[in-house]
């Protein structure tokens, strides 16, 4: 095992910081339980940390700071980053470590955790700083050995010159500070890569395995109270009166109070999604206690009825009206198929797909529905504020701090530069930390009690709160002619509130008659991004879809697209068309390819294929379903990838193997459904998640490999996961599944 | 409140508390260990086990009144600095993504190792099936238990099953 120093115990870390009145990120003391403990402990720092640039620190000891710049949510950034630094610095990997920034959009750039954006957003900045920077090293070496600077060279930390004269960039870094930066740097060839594609271990492993304080709920500061929200037990539902005379008497509570989130006529950004706006505030000494006394809160609540909220973005400002209803899943069923019967807004047409519909030999139709999915994040919302009339300190879980800071500073009146976010380790992201409410909450709660404060969501909470990945329904037509061609393709999608239909992707450019159609319907139940959003219900019906018209044509489903893919390619239908269709087609003749698809060998499984682009990157799975007790069970995947470079090989399989486990187990098992505006699932004793005996005993991961630009992982995989278990359930059952989850409807059959 | 004396990684540690308040927020809030996770509160999901005795059990569901002489052990005190054979095997699968189970997987899958130090897969799933991992790094950790598996049966004097 190769065991790298990057791995630090801040044991003392958390405390430092706090006394200094500052937070986690500032660095104070590095007790290490690694190799350069006695080497770290003996430097004075933080004040020795030569700062080359905004991401990069090399001590004149040696050591190499690198500033991860984004959220690190489990997608690895904290890893994969910091290596693309490296890699241009010509660092030496074993002597870096690496610490998540603050939040600093005008140092360290967007800093947004999302839309698998990381590692492309960053690829070329990165390693541009990492280049000027040991450009900057040579340039001081130069100076000071009376050299040209061309005749420096540098391999893993040190800069050499034919002369014999070496020296580690430590020992330049201070020279190097006092440099210009140079600008338009030429950076290496992928052949020349020493660190980017060779797998480096997460950085932060050795504290993950060892429960140091890494996540915000971790976070702890003196005096701080702990603080809970009691909202509605339903959307649709408000805060009508209160009673707290007994429980404001229980040990350790100190406050019970209602606080107003957005005041009226707020200008709500697209990410500053609420659902509930009065909060109901308990304030106490510890988790336990205002746990408890929250139980004897006594709450009357009634329906919100319509409300009109503000919202503010790219078009402007916009009044919405949020319908009071309180739904129930069956009724949201019947009024998606009421909806899906009337006429739609049209997407995107090429040529007469009417005419195709009317002259067609045989009209392959079928809908699908897919219910809210909660994103049950481990760790919940939470989030740390301390807020005086002078500063924010805020701490915690967020995946867009940058579009956090501007509505924070609206709803405290303090500037910006009067706001320090601090971004911890997430439990978890999955799109829903995009959305900050929690971070305003907690904030607004530490200004009206004057303290530190720490707010928490119970599993409870968060789990019935909202922003949940929408509700979906989307019914496909299929046109085949007498020779069993395809000849018009027609998708209508609807959902509540929002549809899911990404009109220019696949098959969108391989059939000449082609319709795509949306509708919608509004709804109090909040919704957000959720890992690969849209897509995640596209990629499961269409695909679905497609295996279904494939068998109709009588052709192998892998062909059939193959097929798709070439006219696609040699005479692309329409414009706009998402997809470039030969990346498409390389994952799916490697899943072909690897999994042994059509070939002797495996007769045992019952298999599913399905493919999909999305966020700039292509997937596609073979799942091979076993029957096992009787029942379904993924027993093996096959993936291809094509996301461009592979920075951190074994990482980014860990990612897809992730993406799949939690495909399998939304496609079998998620649902959040609702009664009278009440969620039905509040805990993970009635919301199902994939569990260890769940999952498949392999999956083989493999990337198609080319010199392109990185793209994202942390989406693309996921959605064709559902396509392909639902091909594979087929095969294994004789009958398709069109509802999602799945296992209910297998479990009725049994 | 009621004052408690208790047993936790080696140390005893003294302190002032209701008795109905559950281990995971003695440890969290008044030991400052939170290195055991909070997840449901309800038994489901792992994420806050620690060991009792030797045996991994929820936190969330442990009073402090509860626990008595017997033993703690939490994730900081696994092992003295992180090497023990299922941290190390962590380390090695690279398994963790966001690694807010993790602790709770691995108080969980040393409990296991110490009772069956050749588990097969079926006891592996029997014994982490209580465990939920958002992230689906259930492979990897899988894979962590066996090879762990291996360098306890191989360095253990005593053995069992
Ligand atoms: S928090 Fe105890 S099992 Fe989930
Ligand atoms: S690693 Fe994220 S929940 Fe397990």
């Amino acid at each position: 095992m190769n065991t790298t120093k990057t791995t630090y115990d801040r044991r003392s870390f958390l405390k430092s910081s706090l006394l200094a009145g500052g937070g986690m990120m500032l660095s104070v003391s590095w007790l290490s339980s690694a190799k350069a403990a006695d080497k770290l402990q003996a430097l004075n720092l933080p004040e020795q940390w030569v700062q080359l640039n905004g991401y990069i620190q090399i001590t004149p000891d040696n050591v190499i700071k690198l500033i991860c710049p984004n959220p690190e949510f489990g997608q690895n950034v904290m890893t994969s980053l910091p290596m693309m630094v490296a890699e241009e610095l010509d660092a030496d990997w074993k002597n870096v470590v690496v610490e998540m920034g603050p939040h600093d959009n005008a140092r360290l750039g967007p800093q947004f955790t999302g839309g698998s954006n990381s590692v492309r957003m960053y690829w070329k900045p990165l390693r541009e700083a990492g280049a000027a920077a040991r450009q900057m090293l040579c340039e001081a070496a130069a100076q000071t050995w009376s050299v040209p600077v061309g005749e420096v060279t540098t391999k893993a930390g040190v800069l050499h010159h034919a002369s014999g004269k070496s020296a580690k960039y430590g020992e330049m870094a201070s020279k190097a500070a006092t440099l210009v930066v140079p600008k338009g740097m030429k950076l290496k060839a992928p052949k020349d890569f020493t660190i980017v594609r060779h797998s480096k271990k997460n950085v932060e492993g050795h504290k993950i395995v060892t429960g140091k304080p890494l996540f915000g709920l971790d976070y702890r500061a003196d005096g701080m109270l702990i603080a809970m929200i009691q909202h509605p037990p339903g959307f649709g539902m408000k805060l009508k009166s209160f009673d707290a005379s007994q429980m404001i008497k229980m040990p350790g509570i100190k406050d019970v109070f209602t606080l107003k989130l957005y005041p009226d006529g707020f200008e709500q950004g697209g990410f500053d999604t609420r659902t509930f706006n009065e909060l109901l505030v308990v304030v106490g000494k510890t988790t336990w206690e205002v746990m408890n006394a929250r139980k004897k809160l006594k709450v009357q609540w009634e329906p919100m009825g319509d409300v009109k909220d503000t919202m503010t973005g790219r078009s402007g400002k916009r009044e919405v009206t949020v319908p009071g209803e309180l739904e129930t899943t069956s009724a949201q069923l019947d009024k998606m198929q009421e909806y899906a019967s009337k006429a739609a807004q049209q997407l995107r047409k090429d040529g007469d797909p009417e005419t195709a519909f009317k002259n067609a030999a045989q009209v392959i139709e079928r809908t699908y529905n897919a219910p809210f999915l909660a994103h049950n994040c481990m760790e919940p919302m939470n989030f740390f504020a301390h807020v005086t009339d002078e500063k924010a300190v805020v701490a915690g879980p967020l995946q867009a701090p940058g579009w956090a800071e501007p509505t924070l500073s609206k709803l405290l009146n303090l500037p910006a530069d009067k706001i320090e976010i601090q971004m911890t380790r997430m439990g978890g992201g999955f799109g829903r930390r995009a959305y900050s409410q929690y971070m305003y909450e907690a904030a607004l709660i530490s200004k009206k009690v004057k303290a530190p404060v720490k707010l928490m969501y119970t599993r409870e909470d968060d789990m019935t709160y909202g922003i949940y990945r929408p509700m979906y329904t989307a019914t496909y037509r299929a046109a085949l002619d007498a020779n069993k061609n395809l000849i018009g393709f027609h998708v209508k999608g609807g959902g509540i509130p929002e549809h899911a239909i990404h009109a220019n992707r696949f098959p969108a450019g391989a059939v000449d008659n082609y319709l795509a159609e949306s509708w919608e319907i509004p709804s109090n139940i909040t919704i957000g991004a959720f890992r690969a959003p849209r897509s995640n219900f596209n990629a499961a019906a269409e695909q679905s879809f497609l295996d279904e018209v494939a068998e109709a044509m009588g052709k192998d489903p892998i062909e059939f697209r193959l097929d798709l893919l070439k006219k696609a390619k040699a005479s692309p239908v329409g414009k706009n068309n998402e997809y470039d269709a030969d990346r498409y087609a390389s994952v799916l003749t490697l899943v072909r390819d690897k999994s042994g698809w059509n070939k002797p060998g495996n007769e045992k499984y019952h298999r599913g294929v399905a493919a999909y682009f999305c966020h700039n990157s292509y997937a596609a799975h073979v799942v091979d379903i076993v029957t096992r007790d009787g029942e379904p069970y993924v027993e093996r995947v096959f993936s291809a990838m094509d996301c461009g470079i592979v920075v951190n090989p074994d990482a980014a399989r860990n990612m897809v193997q992730g993406a799949v486990v939690d495909g399998i187990g939304n496609a079998f098992y998620g649902a959040l459904t609702h009664k009278n505006g009440a969620a039905e699932q509040s805990n993970f004793h009635n919301y199902r998640m994939i569990r260890h005996n769940e999952a498949p005993k392999k999956i083989e991961v493999h990337f198609v490999e080319n010199d392109l630009d990185p793209t994202g992982l942390g989406e693309p995989p996921f959605p064709p996961v559902f396509g392909a278990v639902a091909n594979a359930l087929y095969k294994n059952k004789g009958k398709r599944y069109y509802n999602q989850p799945f296992k209910p409807e297998l479990d009725k059959r049994i | 409140m009621a004052k408690y004396s208790l047993k936790i990684n080696g140390k005893i540690r003294q302190l002032d508390v209701d008795p109905a308040t559950p281990m995971l927020w003695v440890l969290r809030d008044h030991l400052d260990m939170p290195g055991t996770k909070y997840g449901c509160g309800i038994a489901q999901c792992g994420a806050c086990k620690v060991h009792l005795n030797g045996v991994a059990v929820p936190s969330c569901q442990l009073p402090v009144s509860a626990v008595g002489n017997q033993a703690v052990t939490t994730i900081e005190g696994l092992s003295a600095k992180g090497d023990h054979p299922v941290q190390k095997a962590w380390l090695e699968h690279d398994v963790a993504q966001c690694g807010y189970c993790q602790a709770g997987q691995i108080m969980t899958a040393a409990a296991l190792l110490k009772e069956n130090s050749k588990p097969t897969d079926a006891d592996i799933d029997a014994a982490m099936s209580g465990n939920i991992c958002r992230c689906g790094t259930y492979l990897r950790i899988k894979e962590a238990i066996k090879s762990a598996a291996k360098e306890v049966s191989t360095s253990s004097s005593s053995t069992r099953k």
